[in-house]
């Protein structure tokens, strides 16, 4: 088994009135990506929250490995126009890299050439290529993407996900993945946690499509476009294709 | 050969433009504009307080802007009132409260409009030395926060999911623009402080290639407004502080005008 990065352990979260999270546990590992999934509103930036350490369990613990370094990669980075900041300025943040290194990373994440570019003229495809950067330049045990999908286009999603797949291979680190739909991260995941207050689900995203919790959760609409999506995941040109399947079209 | 209340007055000016150029910056790029605002107004009741206890303005400024800083922070904990909300109404109850206090006093007839508007006759050699020491010491701390403080407020969120200490640096920034507003009070007035924080980091966006760069920038344009400004106040006759703010938005409109030429030049 690879090295337990973050484990919590049946941890609740009160937020003022708000039960956020009820008795969770949730285990990551380094080389493993998980993704976390679940309706707006389940919690999921709560538990990210505790997984960093940046609130408190009210009961239950939460314990991380000595020396755990995260990184971070938020939705999306609104910058004030007034702020001249450039791709390599930016990735430098909060730690000066070389150059080299820099550059590096660029091209790691198919950006290469990109540096002087203003953050503010990327466009939402190539700014999230930059925040995977600098999140790879932290060299980071644990790497958490939030909704790192949003967006973005299907293809683009794709290729995204391929992406973060190999860095996992290549860096070791573990991965936590939050959104609210399951097929976004079906394609590179290799455990899904459902939550909804409480971990209703886990286990691989095909056992998770399953599951009568995640069904009850998504209701069965979604659960059958899953389904379909299994079937186009079986064919690889699917995923690559440029015609969008006309059943994802109808659901999305 | 310039007289030397001029000299003062265009030295403690010099100090504070170093200072407020590159702080400025912050409170452009996070838009806290009202929140300068803000503890200018309350500066008028640590005036106010200076004058009923008998203690130096300059410190009792400094600790009432601090405390009404403190007093953002506390208050934006609670959800139902709107940042700006509670901006207005610290801001405003500041200048009543210190008025009120001013009328309670009664016999002290205090030359309000100086406090208002700024009067660099008043600067003395021991407000210069205070401004170039703490114009320094401010930025001495604003060089050491300033990779984390940037990447704060590129995102805020992301920053404290990498372990930086976001709300201690928010309440740093926050002491360090109390600390600048009551030392800017003599040369540009209660009023007119703000705008040495906005201004000159607003004209230097349009030459700046890099935060630091405009930082710089900026600072150099708020002493070429200090500069011009006094030069102004000093032939015409003008109130100094006024003409200083006048000159700021003249180079404001020039860089406006010039910007796209020096863009095409950096290359974005």
């Amino acid at each position: 088994m690879s090295r337990l990065l973050v484990e919590v352990v049946g941890a609740s979260v009160r937020l003022g009135d708000h039960q956020a999270l009820e008795n969770v546990d949730l285990a990551l590992h380094g080389g493993e990506i998980v993704s976390l999934i679940g309706p707006n509103g389940a919690g999921k930036s709560t538990l990210v929250k505790l997984v960093l350490g940046i609130i408190e369990a009210d009961s239950g613990r939460v314990t991380r490995a000595p020396g755990l370094r995260f990184a971070y990669m938020p939705q999306r980075l609104a910058i004030d126009p007034t702020l001249p900041i450039d791709v390599d300025r930016f990735l430098d943040l909060p730690h000066r890299h070389p150059a080299a290194e820099r550059q590096a990373a660029l091209a790691r994440v198919g950006i290469a050439g990109l540096g002087r570019r203003p953050l503010q003229a990327l466009s939402g495809g190539e700014l999230q290529r930059v925040l995977l950067a600098r999140a790879l330049l932290r060299r980071p045990d644990l790497l958490v993407l939030d909704e790192p999908a949003a967006g973005i286009d299907y293809q683009g999603q794709a290729a995204f996900f391929g992406l973060i797949d190999s860095v996992r291979r290549e860096q070791g680190c573990g991965i936590l993945v939050v959104s609210h739909d399951l097929h976004l991260v079906m394609a590179a995941t290799d455990r899904v946690v459902c939550l909804n207050r409480h971990v209703c689900c886990s286990g691989t995203p095909e056992a998770v499509g399953d599951d009568p919790g995640y069904l009850a959760l998504f209701g069965p609409r979604t659960a059958a476009a899953l389904a379909r999506y299994h079937h186009h995941h079986d064919h690889e040109h699917a995923l690559s294709g440029e015609v969008a399947h006309p059943t994802d079209c109808g659901r999305r | 050969m310039l007289p030397e209340f001029l000299l003062r007055g265009w030295l403690a000016g010099l100090a504070l433009a170093a200072v407020a150029g590159p702080l400025g910056c912050f409170v452009v790029w996070r838009r806290m504009a009202y929140f300068g605002d803000t503890l200018a107004h309350g500066a008028l009741l640590g005036v106010t307080l200076g004058l009923v206890t008998g203690i130096d303005l300059m410190p009792a400024v400094a600790v009432t802007s601090a405390l009404i800083a403190l007093l953002v922070v506390l208050m934006q904990r609670q959800r139902t009132l709107a940042t700006d909300t509670l901006l207005g109404i610290l801001a405003h109850s500041g200048i009543a409260i210190g008025l009120v206090l001013l009328g309670l006093v009664g016999a002290v007839r205090v030359d309000l409009l100086g406090y208002l508007f700024g009067d660099v006759l008043a600067v003395r050699w021991q407000d210069v030395a205070v401004a170039v020491i703490g114009g320094a010491a401010v930025l001495a701390v604003l060089r050491h926060y300033w990779p984390q403080l940037l990447f704060a407020t590129l995102h805020d969120e992301m920053a404290r999911a990498e372990g930086t200490p976001t709300t201690r640096l928010r309440l740093v920034l926050m002491l360090l623009v109390a600390l600048v507003i009551a030392a800017a009070m003599k040369i540009v007035g209660i009023l007119l402080i703000t705008s040495m924080l906005i201004i000159p980091p607003a004209a230097a966006r349009q030459l700046s290639a890099t935060p630091e760069a405009m930082a710089v920038i900026a600072a150099g344009l708020g002493g070429l407004a200090v500069t011009l400004g006094l030069a102004l106040s000093w032939q015409a006759d003008t109130p100094a502080g006024a003409s200083i703010v006048v000159m700021a938005l003249a180079i404001f409109v020039a860089t406006q005008a010039i910007g796209p030429l020096v863009a095409r030049r950096l290359g974005c």
